[in-house]
C-alpha cells in the first residue's frame, strides 16, 4: 500500500497549529526516521499517518489500498505501552483476534512472535508486572505478530536503559529484515543513524528536510537541522 | 437513657446465640441485596461503559443526571415502585408488592445509577489510557467498552461493593415495598426501625453493629480478591 | 484460568441470591396480606396470635403494619385482603366507598395519656382527658402528636375537638407533630418530656420510656376500638376471599377471642376481645 503521500497536511488544535502543511512521499523499503526537537509534532504526524487523528486539512493517502484495509495493513507501538491486564500471551491473541484470527492460530502465532523477542518463557505472566524492557518487547511483538505491511513506532526507546533499548533495536531491525516498513520517531541522533535509511526532520510542525541518513548528517540543508544535530551530538 | 456497651452486649448475644429468626433476616437480607446489586451491575456496568467510550448529543446531561440520582433518596424509589406494583398501578397485575423481589426491585432502581455513574468514571478514566492502544489494534467501541471492563475489573468489584453495601444499608424504599412481614420481608434495616419504634435502643443498635459487621467482612474479603488479583496481574 | 474461576464465584453469588429468593416465594403459595396497624404489630400480638392461626389453617398471615389511614388507603389500592384496624370513623367511610364488605368489631384497649414524671401541667391521675388537655393547652406544656392520620391521631384530634382547642395554633411553640408511628412519636416524648397520647398496647411494649409515665386513664372517652374486615373483591378481584375470610371469622370466633384475651406482658392483659355474637 505503499508510498504513502501526505499533502498539505494540517492539524490544529483552536489556534495552535502543530501541523502546518506538510507534503511528502513515504516509499516502500527504506527505514523512515522522523526527527526533531521535543514538540516539533513528530508523534502528532505520526498519528495522523497511523489514522489515530483526523487532519484539520490536506490528505493522507495510501497506495491503492481502501480505508478498511488501510487500519488492518499498518500497526504501532507507543513510547508507553499500555498492557491489557492479563497475561502476555494474551495480549498478543488480543490484538490477533481483532484482526479476526481463530483462537487457534492466534495462540500459535503469538507464542511463534513471543519467542523471536525472547518472552517465550513469560507468556503465562501478567504483562503488567513485566519490566519495562520486557513490556516494550511484548509491544512489539503484539504489533510484528499482525504482520503490518507498515510499523509505525513513537519513541520506542524514550523510557528503556541501554541493554534494552538494545534488544529493541535489534528486534526493530528484524521486523525490517522480515519485510515491514518501518516509520519510527526519536529524538536520540545515534539512534537514528542505526536504525535509520531516510530522515524526515520536523521543527515547529514544518517538514524542514526529507533526505537520506548520511546526507542529513553530512550536510544538513536548513539551519534548523544543522543546530539541531550540533546540539544533540554531544549528548549521544 | 440507654447506653452503648448495652447495645455491644445485644450485638454479642444476637451473633454468638445464632437465634433462627435472625439468621433469617441476615440471610434475607444478603439475598436481597446482592440479588440487587448483581442486577444493578447487569444494567449498570454496561450502561456506564457505554456512556464512557461513546460521544453523543446529551452525553454531558446523561453524566450529571447519574451523579446526581446517585443520591436518589430511598423512600423516593420506594414509593415509585410502590406504585408500580401496587395493584392498582400499571404492573399490579404481577401481584409481586410485599415480596422479596419487589424489594430486589426497588433497591436495583436505587444502586444502578450509582454503579453507573461510578463505572463511568472508571472505565472512562481506563479509556484515556488505553484509547490509541486498542484503536490502533482496531478494536471498536463495544469490544473497546468491554475490554475496560475486564481491565478494571478489580475498581469495577469496590463500585459493586458500594452499591452492594447502600442496598443493604437503605431502609425507606424496601419498607415501602417490602412492608417489613415478619418471615416474609423482615430484613436488617426494617427490624432496626421496628425495634426503634418499639423503645428497643439497645436491640436496635446491637442489629446495626451486627449489619455494619456483615458489610464489613464483605468488603474486607473483596479488599482481599483485589490486593491479591493486583499483585497477581499488575 | 483466572477468568473461569472468577466466572464461578460470581454464578456462586448470583445463584445464591436468586434461587434463594425462588424459594421464600415459592415455599408459601397460601398467605393472605393483612393490613393494620403499627400499634398491633409493635404490642406484640400478632407474633401471639398469627401462629395458633397458621397452625389451624395453614394460611400463613403475612402483616404489613402502618398507620390507620396508610393501612385503608392499601386496602383501597387492592394491596391487602383483610384491614385490622381502629378508627371507627374511617373504618366506615371506607365501607361505605364500597371497598369493605363487612366490619366487626374485634377487641378494645384503652388509650392513656402520657407525660414526664414532674407533670408540669399538673394533670396526673386525672379521670378526665379533656379536662387534661385543656391545662396542657393552658399551660402550653410540650406536647408531642403522631400527625400521621392514624387512628390514634385521628382519636387525639377528636379530643381535642372535645375539649374546644385548635391544636394547630400551638404549633411551633408546645404542639408537636412528630409525623410517625406510635413508637418514634414516644421516643420523642420521651427525649423531650413531653405528653403524648398512646394505645395502652404499645406504651406496656416500650422500652425506651425515659421519665415518662402515665398521667390520664381510664375515662370513657379512652376507649379504643379495633375493627376487621374482607377488602371488598367486587372492587379487586384479585382479593383472596376464602382465606381472608376465614381469618376474619377465626379472629371473631371464641377461639380467636380467646387467643387475644391471653396475651399479655407481665401481668397487664392488653386488648380484651368484645366481637358480636
Amino acid at each position: 500500500m505503499l508510498p504513502l503521500a501526505l499533502d498539505q497536511l494540517t492539524f490544529s488544535v483552536g489556534a495552535t497549529t502543530i501541523i502546518n502543511c506538510i507534503s511528502a512521499k513515504i516509499e516502500a523499503g527504506p527505514r523512515t526516521i522522523i526527527l526533531g526537537p521535543n514538540g516539533a509534532g513528530k508523534s502528532v504526524l505520526m498519528r495522523l499517518c497511523h489514522g489515530l487523528l483526523e487532519p484539520t486539512a490536506g490528505h493522507i493517502a495510501w497506495q491503492g489500498a481502501r480505508n478498511r484495509d488501510v487500519r488492518r495493513r499498518q500497526a504501532m507501538v507507543f513510547q508507553r505501552p499500555v498492557m491489557l491486564r492479563r497475561s502476555a500471551l494474551a495480549n498478543v491473541v488480543y490484538g490477533l483476534q481483532l484482526a479476526g484470527k481463530s483462537r487457534r492460530e492466534s495462540t500459535l502465532r503469538a507464542m511463534d512472535v513471543l519467542e523471536v523477542v525472547g518472552l517465550e518463557h513469560q507468556a503465562g505472566r501478567p504483562a503488567r508486572v513485566l519490566s519495562g524492557g520486557e513490556q516494550q518487547r511484548l509491544a512489539l511483538a503484539r504489533a510484528w505478530a499482525l504482520g503490518p505491511d507498515v510499523l509505525f513506532l513513537d519513541e520506542p526507546t524514550a523510557n528503556l536503559d541501554p541493554a534494552s533499548t538494545q534488544d529493541i533495536e535489534r528486534i526493530i531491525q528484524a521486523i525490517h529484515a522480515s519485510g515491514t516498513k518501518i516509520i519510527m520517531t526519536t529524538h536520540n541522533l545515534g539512534q537514528a543513524r542505526r536504525l535509520g535509511d531516510e530522515i524526515l526532520f520536523i521543527s515547529n510542525g514544518r517538514l524542514m528536510e526529507h533526505t537520506p541518513i548520511d546526507r542529513f548528517f553530512k550536510e544538513p540543508v536548513s539551519s534548523e537541522a544543522a543546530a539541531f544535530i550540533k546540539g544533540e551530538l554531544p549528548w549521544h | 437513657m440507654t447506653g452503648l456497651g448495652e447495645a455491644f452486649g445485644a450485638a454479642w448475644v444476637l451473633v454468638t446465640g445464632l437465634d433462627p429468626g435472625l439468621a433469617r433476616i441476615v440471610l434475607l437480607s444478603l439475598q436481597v441485596s446482592l440479588s440487587a446489586a448483581v442486577a444493578a451491575t447487569l444494567i449498570g456496568l454496561p450502561l456506564g461503559a457505554a456512556i464512557a467510550v461513546e460521544r453523543f448529543p446529551g452525553r454531558q446531561l446523561l453524566i450529571v443526571l447519574l451523579n446526581a440520582l446517585m443520591g436518589l433518596p430511598p423512600v423516593v424509589v420506594g414509593l415509585l415502585i410502590y406504585l408500580l406494583l401496587s395493584r392498582a398501578g400499571p404492573l399490579g397485575s404481577l401481584g409481586i408488592l410485599f415480596t422479596p423481589e419487589a424489594m430486589v426491585i426497588a433497591q436495583t432502581v436505587l444502586i444502578v445509577p450509582i454503579i453507573a455513574a461510578l463505572s463511568r468514571q472508571t472505565i472512562e478514566d481506563a479509556w484515556r489510557e488505553y484509547s490509541e492502544q486498542l484503536r490502533s489494534l482496531g478494536a471498536r467501541r463495544l469490544r473497546a467498552a468491554w475490554t475496560l471492563i475486564w481491565d478494571t475489573r478489580f475498581s469495577l468489584l469496590t463500585i459493586l461493593l458500594a452499591g452492594f453495601g447502600r442496598a443493604a444499608a437503605e431502609v425507606g424504599a424496601v419498607m415501602i415495598v417490602g412492608g417489613n412481614i415478619d418471615g416474609v420481608t423482615r430484613v436488617m434495616t426494617t427490624t432496626i426501625a421496628l425495634e426503634t419504634s418499639k423503645g428497643d435502643l439497645p436491640l436496635a443498635l446491637g442489629l446495626g453493629i451486627v449489619l455494619i459487621m456483615l458489610v464489613i467482612v464483605l468488603n474486607a474479603l473483596a479488599a482481599l480478591i483485589r490486593e491479591v488479583a493486583q499483585r497477581r496481574y499488575g | 484460568m483466572a477468568l473461569s474461576r472468577r466466572n464461578v464465584i460470581a454464578a456462586a453469588i448470583a445463584a445464591f441470591a436468586l434461587l434463594g429468593l425462588q424459594g421464600t416465594a415459592a415455599a408459601q403459595k397460601n398467605f393472605i396480606t393483612v393490613a393494620s396497624t403499627t400499634s398491633t404489630e409493635q404490642s406484640g400480638l400478632f407474633k401471639h396470635l398469627l401462629p395458633v392461626f397458621e397452625k389451624k389453617t395453614g394460611t400463613q398471615v403475612r402483616v404489613v403494619a402502618l398507620g390507620t389511614g396508610q393501612a385503608l388507603d392499601m386496602a383501597r389500592r387492592g394491596d391487602a385482603d383483610v384491614v385490622f384496624v381502629h378508627d371507627k370513623p374511617a373504618e366506615e367511610k371506607l365501607l361505605a366507598e364500597g371497598f369493605g364488605v363487612q366490619r366487626f368489631d374485634v377487641m378494645y384497649n384503652d388509650f392513656v395519656l402520657v407525660g414526664p414524671k414532674n407533670d408540669p401541667a399538673r394533670i396526673a391521675g386525672s379521670k378526665d382527658i379533656v379536662d387534661a388537655y385543656k391545662k396542657i393547652a393552658a399551660g402550653g406544656a410540650p406536647f408531642a402528636s403522631r400527625g400521621d392520620r392514624s387512628g390514634t391521631h385521628a382519636a387525639e384530634l377528636r379530643l381535642w375537638k372535645d375539649a374546644g382547642i385548635d391544636p394547630n395554633t400551638g404549633k411551633g411553640s408546645w404542639y408537636r407533630e412528630t409525623g410517625s408511628g406510635m413508637g418514634p412519636t414516644l421516643n420523642t416524648a420521651s427525649a423531650m418530656n413531653a405528653y403524648a397520647f398512646t394505645d395502652r398496647g404499645t406504651w406496656l411494649s416500650f422500652k425506651n420510656r425515659g421519665d415518662l409515665v402515665i398521667e390520664v386513664e381510664g375515662d370513657k372517652k379512652l376507649f379504643n376500638q379495633y375493627g376487621v374486615m374482607l377488602v371488598n373483591p367486587a372492587k379487586h378481584p384479585h382479593v383472596k376471599k376464602e382465606l381472608g375470610q376465614a381469618f376474619v371469622d377465626w379472629m371473631i370466633s371464641p377461639e380467636g377471642q380467646l387467643t387475644i384475651a391471653a396475651y399479655k406482658i407481665g401481668p397487664d392483659q392488653l386488648f380484651f376481645p368484645n366481637a358480636k355474637r
